[in-house]
């Protein structure tokens, strides 16, 4: 068998997956199951970018929306006012919000915990009022409306269907490229700092820098999230960007566990399908919402995959780790230099 | 010129002096030891060293730069390295990922580096890999059949091999070791007596705070103590176990008890 095949085999689960997701949509004729699919996969970028800072960093952000909501406003007006086109807006939001993580993030990492907490989720109700009383920008309340349909390569998208498969995109792009980046140097020093902060910097690790870097990139990929949000449903306002949005974000993370790529995924799906599925009862849905979250804390609190990394591959042609498993040959016997003493002991 | 000079340090909290104007050297190629009761100052003295807490005054020479107020990350990437008295491994990653991130000065893949995966950076990944190899050889076969466990699940001696392995993978010109046998029993400690010396002859300069008096005394090139902040006595083991002031800081005046 070639590589290629052995890498195919071997990868099959993901790409089982995949295919799975690219011919789902011939099969789903209600168009509003569609939507949450498409509503699923702009958690899943949001709640992954939010990962990186609170699962893979050890960072407690709470003001996730703030992000969202510049990426999603930078996107409205810049396709409205400039007449950018959709691919230009849609990374350029993902560097506008980048910016503001970094101001927010440059100050604000000297603190720790809770009080990080508290700078992010003040900083995400600063966003908030920004967007509410800055009329002339923002047009308030009333929002922003009329965000043309994306258009790629020529080809418009306008049907649920089109909004789908742009999201998948989006999403397996998220995915791979948070994945190359976990998967690094760079990923491993995050993780240090979560273990340990003093050691990371005894070993070398500029601990600070690490810090604010995995803040841009948070805020970049939850700013593209807020751009493609804003391109579907076409319009913005203040309403969506809210600290309850946030705790929305923090929920999903929660009750998939971070720390991982598989976690958020999950978190995500749950608690964006729960609430839809359970429509027919009204406002008490909301009960649903909370129990899960309840349950999940006493039950599980890392969350349903916490802190331990999850591969999808099968290790049929894996070569095994060099060879050291000889049996019970290196169990540690503490004693096994004879109790000899150095020479010349005082 | 010596490796490591430190220079009239001196650290205050609040009106407690708990270094008063400590002069040391560590030369190239030796083993130095920092003795002294509990309190004395020795790891405030490693934390001056490496940035961990600025000092009030006096200076740092490394390997004839000035050292003094950089942060550890600056201090480390000069070629320093340190272990913690109480064990800081990063616990929820491997034994081969503790010691890949102590390889973190010598690598330098950052985010355009994941992202794009150049080939330098598979090799750069590789040639990390096998230099951790070559650390964890170090240890016999303690480490080797391990390097894909999570450290946390390691016995407490084995943590403490995998602290050390990590500070000596980049190859550092200094090694500080803060009490590297402490918690372990004889014939691990004896293990750890063996490295330190096979350091040494690969070139290392060790710089070890130790309790264990035998230890002390058998494998230091010079002794250097501390009491209450102030150093009391400097030189060869056989010259500080005779010392009066030495033991006096140990046991109390009018002490005739045997340092062992």
């Amino acid at each position: 068998m070639t590589k290629m095949v052995k890498e195919l085999i071997a990868n099959s689960p993901l790409i089982g997956l995949l295919a799975l997701l690219l011919v789902i949509p011939g099969f789903i004729e209600n168009q509003y199951v569609l939507q949450v699919m498409i509503f699923v996969g702009i958690y899943i970028v949001l709640v992954l970018s939010l990962n990186l800072l609170n699962g893979y960093v050890g960072l407690l952000a709470i003001g996730h929306a703030a992000f969202y909501g510049i990426g999603a406003y930078a996107s409205a007006k810049l396709s409205i006012e400039l007449g950018f086109p959709f691919l230009l807006s849609f990374i350029l939001s993902g560097i506008i919000a980048g910016f503001f993580g970094f101001i927010l993030g440059r100050p604000t990492l000297r603190l720790t915990g809770i009080y990080l907490a508290l700078a992010t989720l003040g900083f995400n109700v600063i966003v908030w009022l920004i967007m509410l009383n800055w009329m002339d920008f923002t047009h308030g309340p009333l929002g922003i409306m009329d965000i043309p349909q994306p258009e790629l390569f020529g080809y418009k998208i306008e049907s649920r269907t089109d909004y789908y498969y742009l999201m998948l995109a989006f999403v397996v792009l998220t995915l791979f490229s948070i994945h190359r980046l976990v998967s690094s140097r760079f990923g491993r020093a995050l993780v240090a700092i979560r273990e340990d902060e003093l050691a990371a910097e005894a070993s070398g690790i500029d601990t600070t820098r690490y810090k604010v870097q995995a803040f841009i990139l948070a805020a970049f990929y939850a700013g593209l999230a807020g751009s493609f949000y804003a391109h579907f449903v076409k319009y913005v306002s203040p309403d969506s960007f809210t600290h309850m949005e946030s705790f929305s974000i923090l929920a999903m993370l929660a009750l998939g566990g971070g720390g991982n790529l598989l976690g958020p995924v999950v978190g995500a799906s749950i608690l964006t399908v729960v609430p839809e599925a359970f429509r027919f009862l009204d406002e008490y849905r909301m009960f649903m919402y909370g129990g899960i979250l309840v349950v999940m804390m006493l039950v599980r609190p890392m969350g349903i995959f916490g802190a331990s990394s999850y591969s999808f591959r099968l290790k049929l042609f894996d070569e095994k780790e060099k060879s050291y498993d000889k049996g019970d040959k290196f169990i540690d016997l503490g004693d096994d230099t004879g109790g000899k003493t150095p020479e010349g002991s005082a | 010129m010596a490796l490591l000079e430190i220079r009239a340090i001196d650290k205050n909290y609040g009106g407690l002096a708990a270094l008063d104007q400590v002069n040391c050297n560590v030369e190239q190629g030796k083993i130095i030891s920092l003795i002294g009761p509990n309190g004395a100052g020795k790891t405030t003295l490693f934390n001056a060293i490496t940035g961990t807490m600025q000092a009030d005054g006096g200076t740092v020479m490394f390997d004839g730069e000035d050292i003094t107020g950089l942060k550890t990350h600056e201090v480390i990437k000069k070629g320093l390295a340190r272990t913690f008295q109480h064990i800081r491994l990063f616990k929820k990653m491997t034994v081969m990922e503790n010691v890949l991130a102590g390889l973190h000065t010598k690598t330098r893949c950052g985010i355009v580096g994941a992202l794009m995966r150049p080939s330098w950076v598979a090799r750069e990944e590789e040639e990390a890999r096998a230099r951790a190899m070559e650390v964890f050889e170090l240890f016999d076969e303690r480490l080797l059949p391990r390097i894909n466990q999570q450290v946390d699940n390691l016995s407490y001696a084995n943590q403490r091999r995998v602290e050390i392995a990590r500070a000596i993978a980049p190859n550092p010109k200094l090694i500080l070791l803060d009490e590297p046998t402490a918690g372990m029993n004889p014939n691990e400690t004896q293990g750890i007596v063996d490295l330190i010396y096979r350091l040494r002859d690969m070139g290392f300069t060790i710089f070890v705070i130790e309790h264990k008096m035998r230890l002390v005394m058998t494998v230091s090139d010079r002794i250097i103590v501390l009491d209450h902040g102030v150093k009391i006595a400097e030189g060869p083991p056989e010259e500080i176990a005779e010392n009066e002031t030495v033991a006096q800081a140990y046991m109390g005046k009018r002490s005739h008890a045997q340092i062992d």
